[in-house]
């Protein structure tokens, strides 16, 4: 039993959607319709309650080299997207019920008999990757295939990911490798290849790194992710003041006109 | 394929597998693209870039709460400085009916708080989850056990209030009036503002950075409030009432000075649009109008001045809920902002300014 992370790299995604079907085919998880969202191959556009993983099809600007494609043509990238399953989770640190939890594997998983549907892991996610079901009420997310990792089996996408652009193992190892591969990467020209694995950041790393060209904000991957907890203090700290504010204040009025009163 | 689903509960794991090879086998063979994206000539069309993102989506999710929170926020914020209220009155020996009326409004808040956060619930029937854990780092574990302790001495201090007043005092109903109302001084302290905490530590920028303020802008709303409906039950010409409603009002302008004030991308809801009108209806309500009016009554004779004051106590009651409602709708408005959380330095006041990485 090992902490284990996927490693997505995006130079060798060619936008099958395979992690897609595998995911929903393992999970039993619901179609989200057979939608376009208008942004080249796109489906669904983000992560969310149905799509646990979620292929990006990043279009840019003609850059030469970027994407294989000739310098006249538009520049296109895949990227399979997935819960971050972040070292310090705004989702696992909100959760009222405990139903968010820590694996043996490293991964957060939802447990989904205890989940209540309060929602509000939903607004502490930095990387919006939980969403609520709206048929369900619950909440939900990639469970970083818990069940199969649990019988020594890789999560679903990465098996079904027939470039192995989604690769898994465990974590130490990927990120070396993930470094190798960049080097690699940088070695063949492609200067801008990097990895994004915010540990310095408040997140304090994920469990899912991912290998992309070029700008990470392209990939919608914010550069610098914060778990919401760092705010924590300071809000108690302005509700103790509101508190002794409103203590002291209602003394202090009712003294003063008792005081007169007498 | 249809005789093996691969959903159906009774498939083996093998079978299982397979298909999950099948899948990349599949996919290996036919999910390769052979054009290469091709446009219509001269249309517009969307692209990624480090400005833009992945085409401007949001990256985070909006907030799934629906009507029931905004004034689950209100009904908390006024219980709660009520029930502060008619404890304080009660150690200090103010009027008993002021006492009396605050203790109901703390206890119609108590009944009403738990159906509203509940009924939000997207399986209301599992609420009693949330009493398995105790999590300091969780805002919402924490407010729904100051909600659990509110209510239970709000109601039971109602509830002894009740038994005296029908069967006369007895030592036990004053052991529990008294015992009901610590509790409800002690809890309806926070609860008053922990709703501030709640949101101010959450991933939606305009409620992040507003951390530090919430709790005691939310504070000053949920008096107002309070003391406007203690106001509007009868108690206006209590002085004591109109100085605290004065003090949260002048807190509520100069709240609403310091938002207009600031500039920073992630108050943009807070000041523009749908949202921005919402809170400065909000804002004006419990702010000017009722400091206005209050101002107004102290230099009248005593008839007009009940009348200005119960102006501004519906002024700031109306203005505490219209602020909730601003709020959360702020939040929603934020979270599409998808800028925001791709900044690469938060504590730039503009992503205008960030110099655009080069891209190769």
């Amino acid at each position: 039993m090992s902490v284990t992370a996927f490693l997505t790299d995006s130079t060798l995604c060619i936008g099958c959607k395979a992690c897609e079907v595998a995911c929903k085919e393992w999970n039993g998880v619901a179609e989200d319709g057979f939608d376009w969202s208008g942004f080249s191959y796109d489906n669904t556009g983000a992560v969310g309650a149905s799509t646990w993983r979620h292929v990006k099809f990043v279009e840019q600007a003609p850059v030469p080299g970027l994407g294989g494609n000739a310098g006249e043509q538009v520049s296109w990238t895949f990227s399979s997207d997935v819960c971050k399953h972040c070292e310090n989770a705004g989702c696992l640190e909100a959760c009222p019920t405990g139903s968010i939890v820590r694996t043996e594997f490293g991964g957060v998983f939802i447990q989904p008999d205890v989940c209540n549907g309060c929602g509000y892991c939903v607004s502490s996610c930095p990387f919006g990757v939980v969403e609520r079901n709206a048929k369900d009420g619950r909440a939900f997310k990639c469970t970083f295939c818990y069940d199969r990792q649990k019988v020594g089996l890789k999560p679903a996408c990465a098996k079904a990911c027939p470039t192995e652009s989604i690769k898994f193992g465990e974590i130490d190892d990927l990120r070396a490798k993930a470094q190798q591969r960049v080097d690699e990467l940088h070695e063949r020209g492609m200067d801008d290849a990097q990895l994004y694995d915010p540990t310095d950041s408040s997140v304090g790393g994920t469990h899912a790194m991912f290998i992309v060209r070029g700008d990470v904000r392209t990939y919608n991957l914010p550069p610098k992710p914060e778990v919401p907890t760092v705010y924590l203090k300071k809000a108690w700290r302005s509700s103790a003041i509101a508190a002794g504010l409103l203590l002291g204040g209602t003394l202090l009025a009712f003294l003063a006109d008792g005081r007169d009163r007498s | 394929m249809s005789d093996s689903h691969p959903l159906h509960e009774m498939d083996s794991l093998e079978k299982r597998e397979r298909r999950l090879d099948e899948i990349r086998r599949q996919a290996e063979q036919h999910g390769q693209l052979h054009v290469v994206s091709k446009r219509p000539e001269g249309a517009p069309f969307p692209q990624a870039s480090p400005e833009t993102g992945y085409y401007g989506i949001p990256l985070l999710k909006q907030p799934p709460w629906t009507w029931e929170i905004p004034l689950y926020f209100f009904v908390g914020g006024a219980a709660g400085a009520a029930a502060v209220i008619g404890a304080i009155a009660d150690y200090t020996g103010a009027d008993r009916e002021l006492v009396r009326h605050a203790r109901w409004i703390a206890a119609a808040g108590s009944i009403l708080s738990p159906p509203l956060l509940i009924s939000d619930l997207g399986r209301p029937e599992r609420f009693l989850a949330m009493l398995r854990v105790f999590k300091p780092q969780s805002a919402m574990s924490m407010g729904v056990w100051t909600l659990m302790g509110f209510s239970t001495g709000a109601a039971a201090t109602a509830f002894a209030q009740f038994v005296s007043d029908r069967y006369g005092p007895s030592l036990p109903v004053r052991v529990l009036e008294q015992a009901g109302q610590a509790a409800s001084l002690a809890f309806g302290l926070p609860f008053s503002n922990y709703t501030g905490v709640l949101i101010g530590a959450t991933a939606i920028p305009v409620w992040n950075r507003s951390a530090g303020d919430l709790p005691l802008h939310f504070a000053a709303s949920g008096l107002g409030a309070a003391v406007g409906i203690l106001e509007l039950m009868g108690h206006n010409k209590s002085r004591a009432l109109q100085a605290l409603a004065i003090g949260a009002a002048l807190f509520e302008t100069w709240e609403g000075i310091r938002i207009e004030g600031r500039s920073l991308e992630e108050f943009e809801p807070l000041k523009h649009g749908a949202s921005g009108n919402i809170i400065r209806a909000g804002g004006v309500l419990s702010g000017p109008i009722p400091t206005l009016l209050r101002a107004a009554s102290l230099f009248t004779n005593e008839r007009r001045s009940s009348k200005l004051r119960r102006l501004a106590a519906m002024s700031s009651i109306a203005g505490s809920l219209i602020t909730r409602i601003a709020w959360i709708h702020a939040g929603h408005v934020s979270a599409q902002n998808w800028k925001l959380p791709l900044r690469d330095d938060r504590d730039e006041p503009q992503l205008d300014s960030d110099p655009p990485l080069p891209i190769r």
